[in-house]
């Protein structure tokens, strides 16, 4: 039988020399750089982010000793290096065009016009390169300039806005801001609009549910409650075509 | 095998007619093209500049699509994509110095040499396809169509790349004489059209043009034939404004070359959207029962 003890076993923190904004500190090897940077003494104010991987605040561009090559990768989800240099670029100023969508039209020229720096691409692939998300942002700004929203809409998809593509670009091209706006034309005037959506929206606006969700407001608490529980339940096996019976307190 | 098939950016918008055209085109002559999956924008200018290698980025990087898509030919339609592709091509072929530093900085692709050979669809049809091959195909000839047909630069210039002989080229005629259609030679056929100057010395260009236009009608032309979107451009979109500035300007009916070898074919009018040409260019086809009015 074991017997309880007030020590703690021993574990062995492996450490290693980073270098933040060129300065250098011996960090533990597992942590993010996120979290390095905190145990050598940072605090975040900005910058920081959802700490899961999804936001884009946390861009941090890196290069390692002997390697010319330029490395990025989120903050929070990079784990350090040995001797990595470092810093956290979590802003990049990159122009966004001022338009109201509701004057757009969903056409290529549209996007050129308000965006003409799109034609400084020189294809030099920079942008792609540099990418934490693996976005090829070369291949959307290519589609962009023969008029391909829909194929740019979708290579950008995973672009969580960092603005890294923007601070490496020749051509000063605010590449994320183009693949936004890119995207909501994709959305509203090229994908096919869901007629069941529709249909569901003409329903509410002739006032189906309303004479239902005014009896539930008359409702006393206990009625409610009641209504609630003896509703009828979707059992677990059912299949994508189960319907109820009755749409009593549904 | 399938050959690689590059469109360039200008053959997806204001251009479109010449493409479509060409590819219903290509499936009635059994030619099996394949677009390229992943390209960008040749650049459309060569730069002539001797250290200017980063504009040669863009035209090798789509050389080095095609050669991983497994192509030996990358075939244009674009009189300007096919100059800048087969510029940058010849480059990377015999320039080794320029070679190395261009394949050192596009260090995320393999290293390219020049292997794909660049190919205009006038070229391949004269060397692959060949034009007794063609005649076969001919099923309604160009009656009636006295077409000039117009190289304008990029196809002939410079040496390197030229489909022909620059001075004395044969090529497009021959394809026009195939189609059924009455060639009309003339001295401008292969004049620059203005190309960019439209946008710093518009004047000029419109000059220029015009200078074109009035000696292929002076040499009994009633159509032109081209292959060049700018060219396009310069002498057919802006005959109107030709027409503002000088007097008893005619009308010319401009084509793409695509778009006659489509009509030759049989293939009809929807396939070749005439609606981005000059009205003039169907009424013409349609007064020589050549498409249903």
């Amino acid at each position: 039988m074991s017997t309880v003890t007030d020590e703690k076993p021993a574990v062995e923190i492996k450490m290693i020399p980073v270098y933040i904004m060129g300065k250098k500190y011996e960090v533990p090897a597992e942590l993010t750089i996120m979290k390095a940077i905190e145990y050598a003494g940072y605090k975040y104010i900005r910058g920081c982010g959802c700490r899961g991987g999804i936001c884009g605040a946390c861009a941090t561009v890196y290069r390692k000793p002997g390697d010319y090559k330029i490395y990025t990768g989120l903050a929070c989800q990079t784990v350090v290096e040995p001797n990595m240099y470092l810093t956290q670029l979590p802003f990049y100023p990159a122009i966004r065009a001022t338009y109201d969508f509701s004057e757009l039209h969903g056409e290529a020229e549209e996007v050129h016009a308000l965006y003409p720096e799109v034609f400084r691409c020189v294809a030099c692939n920079a942008c792609t390169k540099v990418c934490p998300m693996d976005v090829e942002v070369m291949d959307y700004i290519a589609a962009i300039k023969r008029g391909d929203l829909k194929a740019a809409a979708e290579i950008s998809f995973d672009c969580i806005q960092c603005g890294l593509c923007a601070s490496r670009c020749m051509g000063e091209l605010p590449q994320y801001h183009i693949a936004q706006l890119v995207r909501r034309i994709n959305g509203a005037y090229l994908t096919p609009k869901a007629e069941h959506l529709q249909t569901m929206v003409a329903n509410i606006e002739a006032g189906r549910y309303v004479k239902v969700l005014q009896e539930l407001k008359a409702m006393d608490v206990e009625t409610l409650k009641k209504t609630y529980t003896e509703r009828e339940l979707e059992p677990a096996t059912a299949g994508d075509d189960w319907t109820p019976q009755s749409n009593k307190g549904l | 095998m399938k050959i690689a098939y590059y469109p360039g950016c200008t053959l997806k918008t204001k251009a479109r007619n010449l493409e479509k055209a060409a590819l219903a085109s290509f499936k009635v002559l059994g030619i099996e093209v394949e677009e390229l999956p992943r390209w960008n924008c040749c650049g459309a200018v060569y730069s002539l500049a001797d250290d200017d290698l980063i504009h040669i980025v863009a035209p090798v990087r789509d050389l080095v699509r095609a050669q991983q898509q497994g192509a030996e030919t990358v075939l244009t339609l674009c009189a300007m994509c096919y100059n800048t592709l087969a510029r940058a091509n010849d480059l990377m072929k015999n320039d080794e110095e320029k070679r190395d530093t261009i394949n050192r900085f596009m260090d995320e692709e393999p290293d390219y040499f020049g292997e794909v050979k660049v190919v205009h669809l006038l070229d391949y049809i004269r060397d692959d396809y060949g034009f007794e091959k063609l005649a076969e195909k001919v099923v309604k000839p160009l009656k009636g169509i006295k077409v000039a047909p117009y190289y304008g630069c990029t196809l002939l210039r410079p040496r390197e790349v030229a489909l022909d002989k620059p001075d004395q080229p044969e090529l497009f005629q021959k394809l026009m004489e195939t189609l059924g259609a009455e060639v009309i030679e003339f001295p401008s056929a292969t004049t620059c059209c203005g190309t960019y100057q439209v946008l710093g010395n518009p004047e000029a260009a419109l000059d220029v043009s015009h200078g074109i236009i009035t000696d292929a009608v002076d040499h009994g032309a009633n159509a032109m034939a081209l292959a060049c979107p700018l060219c396009d451009y310069n002498l057919g979109k802006r005959q109107d404004q030709m027409k503002s500035k000088f007097e008893n300007m005619p009308e010319m009916p401009i084509y793409y070359v695509s778009q006659l070898l489509a009509i030759a074919l049989g293939i009809g009018a929807e396939e070749c959207d005439f609606d981005l040409n000059r009205e003039s260019s169907l009424k013409l086809l349609q007064a020589n029962n050549l498409i249903s009015a």
